[in-house]
């Protein structure tokens, strides 16, 4: 099964006073894997940057740097991308396997060329310390002999059902002790804190930031810019390699996941970052619409019928 | 001789750098130690004051906290050098040089194609579970593959007489400058001694410095001479003196991040003259500060866009972004076996013994040594504290043990080696010789020929009691270090040069702009504070004096209230807009912004609050802050007595916010004011009579002059008070009457009361008051003479630097001196005044933006209509 979306990402900002200068790092080209393949992709920027430099960071994602240099009061990127999904359909082959102690145990005493890729991500980084609360709360889930992906899945699921979905309890800057603490976040929060998880008992897992395609409410319209971009984790096992599963959701990610990019956390994927001369306070808006344009079939998850949770 | 050596100790347990084992003082300290045992105790006083004069001329400090108020430490050096031998030296240099080599290539590999790691030579977790590992610096190029340009090593000496490598310095290290200044003052204390014993001299390594960074700046095929600059964190930095004085004694232009900017991928320093390319980057700011846009967010002492610079190798920075990974002590470990790898060698000077728990063997090794050793964090994002396993109680150990089994890559374990000792004398027995610990410190820097070796180094001593930790911040001293040489030594000087070298943040037209942004700011906030302090103090005033000096919600609030109000200081702090800019918030004729206290015990409160409330955004506190601030990055060109005002007036107001926190009290508050009022003339007058007029001082006066134009403003705009007919008969025109009030008030604000008074000899009356406070042009707080003086300020800068400023400006002045004028101001029909000072506040403000544009932020100006 495949399916083609079109995906319309736009950020606005509007500034209180004019802008003198402004240099922005852009993170929003969906990356080419196994599952999926950038048919086409268009950037625009408004006004008109004087600087544009592109590059692929050290995770091997796509980034723009670009600069204005005119004073402006408005910033307006638009990113329009066709993706061909395919299904990864192998759940079945995933959750047996070894157990997750020799996984463990592979991944910090392993050194030279096949640990450097799984190596990145077993340590602290900016937004995920590893510290032993985190790996108290993953305990349960890591019984002795379990498999990988099922211990795996089994903490992601406690996430799901310990969490409350709440985008008024956390931002940008909430530590995730606070969110393991106030059992409330989004997105970003759960999959942080699955990594945090998964690294404090000695795992390797990595942060992935894409779009998500929502289903309406039954008998609704499928709303353009009402999508959001998302967030979920990848861990990494030694058969399988990455395999990616979406904690705010519950679920293996399948073909309604859209990768952009991923990195040790949201510091290193954050979609646009930049610094700026002026504007005082700002107004920021969002849009994300996923279509799929062309599909084989894409049927509303079994389990979420009343619609799934991005963001 | 005898008595002068009785107090010094055999040393124990540890080498002694003075005296061989039994007792002789060792061959090349003969000379040295026989002199000064020889010298009469005057003439010890006398060189040991020299020392201190020249310690304190120089201004040699060391910020032991990063503190606005200055608790600067002078620097503290030991008369006594420490000297090292021909042959000893030989072996010290070889194996420094080794290792800066070794370590550039261990760099070069791990930002490049990270062989080490695809071989397994260095374990994964040392660079990905390491914060100094930055993934953004991953494959920017570095000429020559050379990533250590400037590089440190902390030695010391074992028992056994053999030297150990203590510590890395990689990123931007400290202290070649401190070593240079301690031979400066040291030579010339013992003159003859430091001839005769054919000392190294230091001047080949930072010959070396500049031409190194000289040779691989990027200057392309353009041929401009390369434009080297060294970058400091600021004063607040412990070694800011150091960048300081580096920076003079290279030549380069000392500059912090805001002097700096990135346009089309190049660096550009922000100058008066305009932007002017950058070529090369010394860097003693920290890696994860350097680029907000890459790094850590939240650095405002970075400059956004220099990573993809040096990425386009359109800038060198030295040292490469990244090097701090090496200082993780964590590697010393993987060194021996990485130099036989990379080099074919075996590593000259080992490291202390080292074991990092991440290696399953080495982790079990250092549990059953614990007790001998020390344990420290692998990687600086830990910050944990050095702890001595000697000194763990029975269940600290245990809880220790389990932290690390938990995490075991996040620890190092480390034998802590007996420092050497050296000879030292004290300020308070110069007859008698003590015993320190020592560590030496010796730098290198990368040139085209391979590493080259200061002969020479910043020599540290323990505090007394203390022998396990020389740290500057707990209270060591330091020595001058002097290398001998049999053969005659280079007596290259860099001095002449240097001194004489053109110092672009300090001369001429070439100055930073972010030097005259701050004398801008410095200008305008002095002329703020006086402002508020003038108007607070006549508002207590009134408000004592007069039982029903108080207006409710309804009433017509008194004249000055509702200007205490524009200047935000009946704000209650919550209230307050932030003034992020500096500029005002609220131009002038806007109506308050905050709910009229409601009493007079509400109304006294919010007094007090306008002046002791620092959290405010407006209030005289908040401003003497700001003034504070701007002035205090302007050290360097502030003098002593402009430092001592400001800090007696911070400190007063300090006092007076405690006391007005136990009671509010006004007569109190109008002692401090009267203070107030005279320690800013006293800072007005300094600027006045004690400041060059360099482009510097007219930017000063620029911010000055345009802040008391706008309090003018302010200050007249309220005077007059409009009245409305309440009913307009059809087919008329509404005539709005305009009265002046207040008339006493402005005088007294403008400080004009004496002048009126011995001229008019009368109760205030609006023609003459109005006169004198507008169009009198001689004087110097009217209205006019603002703009005559802004006029030639900006003349100043037109004629410097081209640009027209104060066009608009000039043509109200026009308007001013008309021969009618003098009539409209008193015509209360007339709007013509009104309507100016509107326009003067508009203008004035854009004025100043114009010139915030033009010359600190370089923006090109947006060009409007015609």
């Amino acid at each position: 099964m495949r399916t083609l979306y079109r995906i319309v990402h736009q950020t606005e900002y509007r500034y209180a006073s004019a802008v003198q200068l402004s240099r922005q790092v852009l993170r929003s080209t969906p990356r080419n894997t196994p599952f999926q393949r950038r048919l086409r992709h268009f950037i625009r920027v408004e006004p008109q940057p004087s600087e544009w430099f592109e590059r692929k960071d050290f995770f091997g994602n796509a980034l723009v740097q670009f600069a204005l240099q005119s004073p402006h009061q408005s910033l307006l990127v638009e990113i329009t991308s066709h993706v061909l999904v395919r299904s990864r359909n192998r759940l079945q082959a995933k959750l047996s396997g070894a157990p997750w102690e020799q996984v463990r145990d592979g991944l910090q005493q392993g050194t030279g060329t096949p640990f450097l890729d799984p190596a990145q991500y077993l340590y602290a980084s900016p937004h995920v310390p590893t510290t032993p609360r985190f790996a108290a709360y993953a305990r349960p889930s890591f019984t002795p002999g379990r498999p990988l992906l099922e211990a795996v899945y089994h903490l992601s699921h406690r996430i799901y059902q310990d969490f409350r979905y709440d985008p008024t309890a956390t931002n940008i800057s909430t530590p995730i002790e606070t969110v393991l603490r106030k059992k409330r976040g989004v997105c970003q929060d759960f999959a942080h804190l699955l990594i945090a998880c998964l690294r404090a008992v000695g795992l390797a897992a990595r942060y992935v930031s894409g779009y998500l395609l929502t289903h309406p409410a039954p008998g609704k319209e499928h709303l353009v810019g009402a999508d959001a971009t998302h967030a979920w984790v990848s861990v990494y096992c030694p058969e399988a390699g990455w395999v990616d599963l979406d904690p705010t959701n519950d679920q293996w990610v399948d073909q309604e996941h859209i990768t952009v990019a991923w990195g040790r956390d949201f510091s290193d994927v954050s979609p646009l970052r930049g610094v700026i001369l002026g504007g005082e306070e700002h107004e920021l808006e969002v849009r994300v619409s996923v279509q799929p344009e062309l599909s084989t079939a894409v049927n509303a998850c079994p389990h979420h019928g009343e619609g799934t949770i991005a963001g | 001789m005898r008595d002068f050596f009785s107090a010094y100790p055999k040393a124990s347990g540890r080498f002694d750098e003075l005296q061989d084992a039994s007792g002789r003082i060792r061959p090349h300290w003969q000379t040295f130690m026989e002199a000064v045992a020889a010298s009469r105790s005057e003439q010890m006083r006398r060189r040991l004051n020299h020392v201190q004069r020249q310690i304190f001329e120089n201004g040699v400090t060391y910020n032991v906290y990063a503190d606005p108020q200055g608790t600067v430490r002078p620097w503290d050096l030991d008369l006594l050098p420490l000297i090292i031998s021909p042959e000893e030296w030989r072996h010290i240099e070889a194996g420094v040089r080794q290792r800066a080599t070794l370590l550039n290539l261990i760099l070069k590999d791990v930002y490049g194609e990270q062989r080490l790691l695809h071989d397994g030579l260095i374990p994964p977790a040392l660079v990905h579970g390491h914060s100094g590992f930055l993934r953004s610096a991953h494959g920017i190029p570095s000429p020559d593959g050379v990533y250590l340009h400037l590089y440190a090593v902390d030695l010391a000496r074992s028992p056994d007489g053999g030297w150990w490598v203590l510590a890395d310095r990689t990123q931007a290290p400290s202290g070649a400058g401190y070593a240079l200044e301690n031979r400066l003052v040291i030579s010339r204390v013992f003159p003859d001694l430091f001839r005769q014993l054919k000392v190294e001299h230091l001047a080949g390594f930072f010959h070396a410095l500049q031409q190194s960074l000289s040779h691989w700046a990027p200057i392309g095929q353009s041929g401009e001479p390369p434009r080297i600059v060294l970058l400091t964190p600021g004063p607040y930095n412990e070694t800011y003196f150091e960048h300081a004085y580096l920076a003079r004694y290279l030549g380069f232009p000392l500059v912090e991040g805001h002097d700096l900017t990135v346009r089309e991928g190049r660096v550009w320093l922000k100058s008066l003259e305009g932007l002017q390319r950058v070529h090369v980057i010394l860097r003693r700011l920290d890696d994860d500060f350097c680029d907000p846009l890459e790094f850590r967010a939240d650095s405002a002492l970075g400059i956004p866009g220099l990573a993809q610079a040096a990425r386009l190798g359109q800038v060198l920075i030295a040292n490469a972004l990244g090097s701090s990974l090496l200082e993780s002590s964590a590697f010393f470990g993987y060194f021996p076996s990485l130099c036989q790898h990379l080099l074919g060698e075996s590593l000259r000077i080992p490291s202390v013994a080292t074991w990092w728990c991440g290696e399953r063997a080495a982790l079990e090794d250092a549990l059953q040594k614990l007790d001998g050793l020390v344990i420290k964090g692998a990687f600086p994002q830990l910050r944990m504290d050095t702890l001595f396993g000697a000194d763990l109680s029975p269940r600290e150990r245990e809880r220790l043990i389990l932290r690390i089994r938990q995490r075991p890559y996040n620890y190092v374990a480390q034998e802590t080696v007996q420092l050497s000792q050296a000879p030292s004398l004290e300020r308070g027995g110069l007859h008698r010789l003590h015993a320190r610990a020592m560590g030496l410190r010796v730098h290198v820097v990368a040139s085209p020929e391979g590493y080259v070796v200061m002969p020479g180094g910043l020599t540290r001593i323990a505090g007394d009691g203390d022998e396990r930790v020389i740290a500057l911040q707990r209270g060591g001293a330091s020595k001058d270090t002097w290398v001998l040489s049999h053969t005659p030594v280079s007596t290259f000087s860099l001095l002449p040069r240097s001194f004489h070298a053109r110092d672009i943040v300090r001369g001429g037209a070439n100055l930073s702009s972010r030097v005259v942004e701050n004398l801008f700011w410095f200008g305008r906030y002095t002329e703020r504070c006086d402002n508020t302090a003038r108007l607070l103090r006549m508002t207590i005033n009134r408000f004592l004096e007069d039982a029903s000096f108080m207006a409710g919600p309804e009433e017509p609030q008194p004249y000055l209230l509702a200007l205490c109000r524009v200047y935000g200081l009946l704000a209650s702090a919550a209230q307050a807009q932030p003034a992020a800019s500096g500029e005002l918030s609220s131009p002038p004729a806007e109506p308050a912004h905050s709910a009229a206290p409601r009493s007079r015990d509400s109304l006294k409160d919010a007094l007090v609050a306008g002046l002791v409330d620092a959290t405010a955004h407006e209030s005289f506190a908040a401003h003497l802050g700001y003034l504070t601030r701007v002035g205090f990055s302007l050290k360097e060109r502030l003098s002593l007595d402009n430092w001592r005002t400001l800090n007696r007036l911070t400190q007063a107001l300090e006092e007076q916010r405690i006391l007005q926190g136990q009671e509010a009290n006004l007569g109190e508050a109008l002692i401090f004011l009267d203070q107030a009022v005279n320690a800013l003339m006293t800072l007005a007058g300094f600027a006045m009579d004690g400041m060059t007029r360099d482009v510097g001082w007219h930017f000063l006066s620029l911010g000055r002059r345009l802040e008391r134009l706008q309090f003018l403003v302010s200050m007249l705009r309220h005077g007059q008070v409009e009245h409305r007919p309440k009913l307009p008969r059809e087919g008329k025109t509404t005539r709005i009457r305009r009265e002046w009030s207040a008339l006493e008030e402005m005088l007294e604000l403008a400080d004009s009361v004496v002048t009126y008074r011995s001229r008019y000899m009368m109760q205030p009356e609006a023609l003459s008051v109005l006169d004198l406070l507008v169009l009198d042009d001689t004087n110097p707080r009217s209205l006019l003479f603002q703009l005559h003086m802004l006029r030639e300020e900006c003349r100043h800068l037109e004629s410097r630097f081209g640009g027209t400023f104060g066009a608009a400006l000039e043509r109200m002045q026009h308007l001013l001196t008309q021969q009618n004028f003098t009539q409209i101001l008193t015509d209360p029909e007339s709007s013509v005044f009104g309507d100016l000072l509107e326009t003067l506040w508009r203008e004035s403000s854009q004025l100043s933006e114009r010139i915030g544009q033009r010359f600190f932020s370089h923006v090109p100006e947006q060009r409007t209509g015609t």
